[in-house]
């Protein structure tokens, strides 16, 4: 009788060797595997960056402007500006409008008319784009006509194309996340819509605009194709926005792609100061954050 | 006034498209459906034929696919079925991180890191072991030189796996939890539970996982231009030559382009580019979206 | 296909989500070749001590149980036991309908053959029509069923396919998790009709939140209470008659007259 042979077999000591326990141990340790292996990459990485770049960190690497190869000393001091300086364009363009499309489809429409939808739709094609055509589009936009040179303000515009859907999308659903109750007890009191996003909505989802913001100047910081067709790079100091102006990630690739070893060496103490730029503006946003959660309470 | 800031998402990107078309019509007009056939790419001569880097951009992307989508579809299964509840966190945030570290500097440690051990044991290793093997030898025909495709398209799979990995695990965790105590009480194991129910349910997100992936892929830039070679535009079978993709051509030849129609070319690339990224996008999100939904009742065929 | 008559006993079966102790020392016996129902207000702990009964209840991370747990004189809970075969020999099926929708019908009916395999696809298919004739859906699906999918079927067929993916695999116990609550009345009446059918064969335990369906189907009923600690106890089991007539405890009683729950 089956029933009765199952049984027998529940009261023998399980067999160790039975293949479908082997099959499963063995994808076990092969998707742990999986997991130890994306960690490891992560480390070497992370790890070679910082063992090989952190010779090459000093004072004059922060201040002062890259030497010809050779030369000791020397630093990536306008690359670190440049970016600031970009960056602070990108986010005036790229903040307004992400967080206006994030406020368009999160509290006017709620994804209902197609302008919504089209809306939606293209902030994810746009994010979707590879960052060097974007730089193509810049570059034919405003060097080649507006302009008439490389200059470091295509570079902020095209770092703001890429921060718009990032702030978009981060900000819709935080928005979303703001409980109805609140908008209705705010118009309820007869306070007009406008005024109930600007000073009710807003200020509740705060720290996921704030998150928002932060999280897409880390990744506009770290872009490097669209800026080689925008900005161009700058061996000087330079704050016009109307010229070619450095930044960190083209500093880097320059250094990298050069035949001296001491050019390399700088490279990856550039690429530190970047790493540590980007981890200092997420670990900024996680306290500001933070002590704006802690106001609430 | 919302609503005219908002509007400027689909603006922008018709004037993407808009901009990106004429500059690259006197191209597209000189030399026609040639463009996406012919390899030789000569600014002397004038002439331009895009086929080169069109290959290397499959090449590697679809090679940087095969490495990652395995290994990613793993990683979210640890995530999801295995890991114990602490470690979760901990390593989705860990494996996020990757996605995380700029282009340039993937670029960087593949130069420096990598490629040279590429050159000196793993190139050598394909090339000694599966080299000989007729027909798939051809893969790894010609010297061992350690800027070329195969690093590149491995340098690539390190960038998209966690792509792969956090949309893989978004639809797994889709998967109702009623799928898997279906099969358990019927006595499978953990890994039988996976392979015969919860991968099936899952199986076209995961593909669009995958296809967010080789959109990702096909877009990169920096970390591909520095290991890719840039120096041939010959097509071989052999994953060990340098070549070229089709940003990493645009990134290289860019600012050197003098002449209008060279300049237009470049442009013509980066236009195709903007349309297959597009194409990839929409049959990616229409795939993972299609999970989200549920199997519809036409469902059928596991095989 | 008979069995020989196999009951579950627990003894003192105690179970936990992570820190939360969910049931306390629950001893019954699961009566063999009989319906034994289990009921009790929402939270009592019913289909927690259920999964208990075949090892599920350790799927949920976090979740452990204790006690003991005796299949025809073994514990299941014994250190060697391996969990999965514990799941073949017990069978269950859920509150909602769960079929597995890449597959079709017939592949649904043999999933749980084909994880042991070895069986000939003709076996196959002879295990599963008559899997599919005891589940009182064959004459429904038999034009279909290598074709269909699993959940092309309404709601009470796809437990009905259910029910016979279970029976293929020749449980000794078939534990049912309020099998109907997911179901129309008249899918309801066909699924209990053939439980009382089932029961000739196999041993089935059932817990239903509807009480008259317990008057109804089974033959013994256990109730379960959750008190002030949110702690699931047994309060009582016996022969269904008794127990909804005459009950020994008063708050059995007050929870068949409907005064809590």
């Amino acid at each position: 009788m089956l029933a009765e042979r199952k049984l027998a077999e529940l009261l023998a000591p399980t067999q160790p060797w039975e293949r479908r326990r082997i099959v499963n141990g063995l994808a076990t340790v092969v998707i742990l595997a999986c997991a130890v292996a994306a960690v490891l990459v992560l480390c070497l990485i992370l790890g070679h960056v910082v063992v090989e770049g952190i010779g090459a960190l000093n004072p004059d690497f922060f201040t002062q402007s890259p030497l010809p190869p050779g030369e000791v000393g020397g630093g990536v001091g306008p690359a670190v500006v440049g970016t600031l300086e970009m960056l602070a364009v990108a986010s005036v363009f790229g903040v307004p409008l992400g967080v206006a499309a994030a406020i368009f489809l999160a509290e006017f429409q709620q994804g209902q008319s197609q302008l919504a939808t089209l809306v939606s739709f293209t902030i994810d094609l746009i994010a979707g784009l590879p960052s060097i055509v974007i730089g193509v589009f810049v570059w034919a936009w405003l060097v080649r006509n507006v302009v008439g040179n490389y200059n470091g303000f295509a570079g902020g515009v095209s770092l703001a194309i890429i921060m718009i859907p990032i702030v978009a999308r981060t900000v819709q659903e935080t928005l979303l996340l703001v409980p109805d109750a609140l908008r209705e007890a705010s118009l309820a009191l007869g306070i007009p819509r406008w005024k109930t996003i600007l000073h009710v909505v807003l200020p509740t989802a705060s720290a996921g605009v704030i998150t928002a913001v932060v999280l897409s100047m880390a990744r506009a910081g770290g872009e490097t194709a669209p800026l080689l067709l925008t900005a161009l790079g700058n061996q000087f100091f330079n704050l016009d926005l109307f010229q070619p102006m450095a930044a960190l990630p083209v500093q880097i690739y320059q250094y990298a792609r050069s035949p001296y070893v001491d050019w390399h060496a700088k490279a990856w103490g550039a690429a530190l100061v970047l790493i540590a730029l980007i981890a200092c503006l997420s670990a900024a946003t996680r306290w500001a954050v933070g002590r704006r959660m802690r106001g609430f309470t | 006034m919302v609503t005219v800031l908002a509007a400027a998402a689909p603006v922008l990107l018709a004037g993407i498209v808009v901009l990106l078309v004429i500059d690259a019509l006197p191209a597209i007009q000189r030399f026609g459906f040639t463009f996406f056939t012919d390899s030789t790419w000569n600014p002397v001569s004038e002439h331009f034929g895009a086929a080169a880097y069109i290959y290397g951009t499959v090449v590697t992307s679809i090679l940087a696919l095969v490495i990652a989508t395995p290994i990613g579809v793993g990683c979210a299964l640890f995530l999801v079925e295995y890991a114990p509840m602490r470690l979760r966190n901990p390593v989705s945030f860990l494996i996020e991180l990757l996605a995380a570290i700029p282009s340039i500097i993937y670029g960087l440690w593949g130069l420096f890191i990598l490629a040279p051990v590429m050159r000196g044991a793993v190139e050598p290793f394909f090339k000694a072991t599966i080299g000989p093997l007729p027909g798939i030898g051809a893969l790894f025909g010609g010297p061992v030189i350690g800027r070329d495709l195969f690093v590149a398209g491995v340098i690539l799979s390190i960038m998209i796996l966690p792509t792969v990995t956090a949309v893989s695990r978004e639809i797994l965790r889709a998967v109702p939890t009623t799928q898997r105590e279906g099969m358990l009480a019927l006595g499978a194991t953990r890994w039988e539970t996976v392979q015969k129910a919860v991968l099936p349910y899952a199986r076209s997100g995961i593909a669009g996982a995958a296809i967010l992936g080789l959109a990702r892929a096909l877009g990169e830039t920096m970390a591909v231009t520095m290991v890719v070679g840039n120096s041939s535009t010959k097509i071989t079978p052999s994953l060990l030559t340098p070549g070229y993709t089709m940003a990493s051509a645009i990134a290289n030849q860019f600012t050197e382009a003098d002449k209008a129609i060279y300049f237009s070319a470049i442009v013509a690339v980066a236009l195709v580019l903007l349309v297959v990224a597009i194409v990839m996008n929409v049959l990616a999100r229409l795939l993972v979206w299609s999970v989200a939904r549920g199997p519809s009742a036409t469902a059928v065929r596991a095989g | 296909m008979k069995t020989t008559g196999v009951g579950l006993q627990a003894r003192e079966v105690s179970a936990w989500y992570g820190d939360r102790r969910a049931i306390d020392k629950v001893s019954l016996d699961i009566a063999p070749q009989q319906v034994t129902a289990i009921i009790g207000p929402s939270g009592c702990g019913k289909s927690t001590f259920l999964r208990c009964l075949n090892r599920m209840h350790e799927v949920v991370r976090g979740a452990r149980a204790e006690g003991q747990v005796f299949l025809n004189g073994q514990d299941i809970y014994a250190p060697r036991i391996d969990a999965v075969r514990v799941r073949r020999v017990i069978g269950m099926v859920f509150q909602k309908p769960n079929p597995f929708p890449m597959m079709t019908i017939f592949e649904n009916v043999v999933a749980g053959l084909r994880l042991e395999g070895g069986y000939r696809s003709r076996e196959l298919d002879q295990i599963a029509e008559r899997a599919l004739h005891r589940a009182a859906l064959w004459d429904e699906v038999k034009d279909v069923w290598k074709k269909a999918s699993g959940i092309s079927l309404s709601g009470g067929q796809q437990q009905r396919l259910c029910i016979a993916r279970t029976l293929a695999v020749e449980p000794a116990v078939i534990l049912m998790d309020e099998p109907c609550s997911a179901l129309d009345p008249i899918a309801t009446y066909r699924i209990e009709e053939l439980i009382t059918e089932l029961k000739q064969e196999y041993t089935i335990a059932i817990v239903t939140h509807n009480m008259q369906q317990a008057s109804r189907v089974s033959d013994y009923t256990a109730f379960m209470l959750a008190e002030a600690d949110r702690v699931g106890r047994l309060v009582e089991i016996g022969p269904t008659s008794q127990v909804f007539t005459n009950p020994a405890e008063r708050r059995t009683e007050d929870y068949i007259t409907g005064r809590f729950g």
